[in-house]
């Protein structure tokens, strides 16, 4: 029934629940960095259970690798719950260069790095969001600039619990953000290791 | 911290049976929930009042309400609304989207306890509406057993 039909809810409602929502955190805890905590927190609930939506919906199998993991949250995660297709930008290891002048050299590293053995630690990719809706309408004062608020990192959270849920231990985080006067919106995940099939934990 | 605390509070008080603890964090939640739908509302029905001629009676901003605002919300017209005339206006809505999906294991009266945490949101939201277009009110919210019937009271004083 509920296969081709999405429920939708209006962009407004959610755009300002949510700006009410993060106010009320301000409100309530008096310190930037608790509420960046706290908007974590909710994520995290948020990315545990919405992983089984997503999987349910998609009927995706599973990733190969990390990277087609990212692409896979950009262009179908990304998309089914924000409607907006983030950009992807793989770091494969150390090698953050993306082969300027080097280019024979470093596709050799990265293909013999790749095949030889899957350096775990230090996979990342970068979600670079053109359009936020989280922060439309959204202006934020000095104050809030200087204390290190990260307005939408519910998404941290939600990327970090979604990924545990498929035996993905990531480390995600906000680079930059084009409310902080920065050139872009850029929310990084690194993955920390992958997990073991288990049960899963209690609702936390 | 919030919405998630209001799953685990209805959660916990099943379990462990904990009382005034529990009541008090809902009742704190609920004042929260209340406060961030105020807020929104207030702000999206001034927004969707910009470009239309002022609303002149209560009768006119419950209409409005009714149709335009909760079109804007939920994608739907509100299916009933009453009033006895003096000041209290009844807003039915049998399929009501923020309870729409909730169920639980346990039937209709548990479903009914979780519920009631995701009404204070939407009494926020019309209540904040109503203040923005010039009418204080007092919004009550009741949720009807089967899934999604809720009835708004407004009691407006203008």
């Amino acid at each position: 029934v509920w296969k081709n039909k999405t429920d939708k809810i209006s962009s407004e409602l959610f755009t300002m629940t949510y700006g009410s929502l993060v106010i009320q955190l301000i409100k309530d805890y008096q310190d930037y960095a608790e509420v960046n905590k706290q908007l974590d927190k909710m994520g995290y609930n948020i990315g545990v259970r919405l992983i089984e939506d997503f999987l349910a919906r998609s009927n995706i199998s599973r990733c190969s690798d990390f990277r087609e993991t990212g692409e896979i949250v950009a262009k179908v995660g990304f998309k089914m719950f924000l409607n907006v297709t983030p950009a992807v930008v793989h770091h494969d290891g150390r090698s953050t260069a993306s082969g300027t002048a080097s280019s024979s050299s470093s596709a050799n590293t990265n293909g013999s790095a790749a095949t030889a053995a899957p350096a775990l630690g230090g996979q990342e990719f970068s979600l670079i969001l053109d359009e936020n809706p989280l922060s439309e309408f959204v202006e934020l004062p000095p104050d809030a600039r200087e204390g290190g608020l990260w307005w939408s990192n519910v998404l941290v959270g939600v990327l970090r619990g979604a990924l545990e849920m498929v035996q993905l231990q990531t480390a995600p985080y906000f680079v930059s953000d084009v409310l902080r006067g920065d050139e872009q919106t850029e929310l990084r995940v690194r993955l920390v290791k992958f997990l073991d099939e288990e049960a899963p934990p209690a609702d936390d | 911290r919030d919405m998630e605390e209001a799953g685990l509070a209805v959660e916990a008080e099943e379990s462990s049976g904990a009382a005034a603890m529990a009541k008090e964090e809902e009742a704190e939640l609920e004042a929260r929930m209340e406060s961030v739908g105020a807020s929104v509302g207030a702000n999206l029905a001034e927004r969707l009042s910009r470009d239309r001629p002022p609303l002149n009676s209560t009768l006119d901003v419950l209409k409005f309400l009714c149709k335009d605002f909760w079109i804007a919300l939920w994608e739907k017209q509100v299916d009933g609304l009453r009033t006895n005339h003096r000041g209290v206006y009844v807003l039915q809505d049998h399929h009501f989207k923020p309870l729409l999906r909730i169920s639980t294991p346990h039937g209709t009266a548990s479903a009914a306890a979780i519920a009631k945490v995701y009404l204070p949101h939407s009494v926020g939201l019309l209540r904040g509406a109503l203040a923005r277009l010039g009418v204080q009110a007092t919004v009550v919210a009741e949720s009807g057993g089967q899934a999604g019937a809720t009835g708004a009271s407004v009691a407006a004083t203008t």
